[in-house]
């Protein structure tokens, strides 16, 4: 064996230990497509708030009573805004991701697909329920500053099965998270920079670094 | 430098028993159909290389039915991964001290 052929048996060491223990098929462009969805939701829900002529840092004060019309239509309409962004960055981060994993020559479902989706949803299902309870007992103004955290802490979980790089998107969005708790009216905008602004760097950043 | 190359361990001399020990090293266990995808290698010629390594010690061979379907699964050995670790610092070494 000469130095040439050790050093290529390293390499492919390594490159076994990277690609079986992490999902390296996560598409940074999806990122960029889900963070122009969070921000169209984000802007909708700014219009929304603003008919009612009040400050869009106020936005929670509308559903303070839930007896009245204005409660009813603000729920339904933010619960449908994040549904629907919710469903396209799914659609897209799956159509993109297959479409990355075969340009790979790779399965997506493979083993370390299906570690990380289940580590990455666990926290993110605990959070969603977590959620929707913090609505039926009406603490309207914890739940943008909740799902934040709850979504960071998935992306840090799910960072050690993944391209290490979304561990920093995790924290950031984990102190955005602290961010909105503290201030409850930015709710709004922290999920416009938390699921609309960063994830575009990120996905731009991911873009270039791994899928071109 | 020759002895570096005497000590490498003979049992890993083949790039697919080094590709099972490099999956095995950075997860808990891996099945059959997941080594075999990971290495591209044909179901006899990495039946042979598993049942190598097991008779070295150096694998643990794990069979269970699941949904009534034979699954194979396997781990290293404590043994398995003191003699990769040992063999990789070899390699290392040798490489250092080549420049």
């Amino acid at each position: 064996m000469n130095e040439e052929e050790h050093l290529k048996t390293l390499s492919d060491i390594k490159g076994l230990m990277e690609r079986s223990s992490r999902f390296l098929s996560l598409s940074g462009l999806s990122g960029i497509f889900i963070g122009f969805y969070a921000l169209a939701g984000s802007i909708a829900a700014w219009w929304f708030v603003n008919n009612y002529a009040i400050e869009i840092t106020s936005y929670y004060t509308l559903a303070t009573n839930p007896d009245t019309e204005e409660y009813k239509s603000f729920l339904s309409f933010f619960m449908g805004d994040a549904l629907i962004v919710l469903a396209l960055s799914l659609i897209t981060g799956y159509i993109l991701t297959q479409r990355f994993a075969r340009k790979q020559g790779l399965k997506m479902w493979d083993t370390s697909a299906k570690r990380m989706v289940i580590n990455l949803f666990i926290p993110l299902v605990t959070g969603g329920i977590y959620c929707l309870i913090l609505l039926q007992n009406q603490h309207i103004e914890l739940i943008a500053s909740s799902l934040l955290m709850f979504y960071g802490l998935s992306l840090l979980n799910a960072s050690k099965y993944t391209f290490n790089d979304i561990r920093y998107l995790g924290i950031l969005e984990i102190l955005l998270g602290l961010i909105a708790a503290m201030f409850p009216g930015y709710g709004i905008i922290c999920w416009a920079i938390g699921f609309g602004i960063l994830h575009i760097i990120y996905g731009i950043s991911m873009y270039y670094k791994y899928e071109r | 430098m020759k002895e570096y190359v005497n000590g490498l361990n003979r049992e890993f001399e083949s790039r697919v028993r080094l590709g099972i020990m490099s999956v095995l090293m950075v997860n808990d266990k891996a099945e059959f159909k997941t080594l075999k995808e990971l290495l591209d290698v044909t179901d006899g010629n990495l039946a042979s290389h598993l049942s190598a390594l097991e008779k070295a010690g150096y694998i643990k061979v794990k069979k269970q039915y699941i949904d009534r379907k034979p699954n194979t699964s396997y781990s290293t050995s404590a043994a398995g991964k003191k003699a990769f670790s040992g063999h990789l610092n070899l390699l290392e070494k040798f490489l250092k001290s080549n420049k």
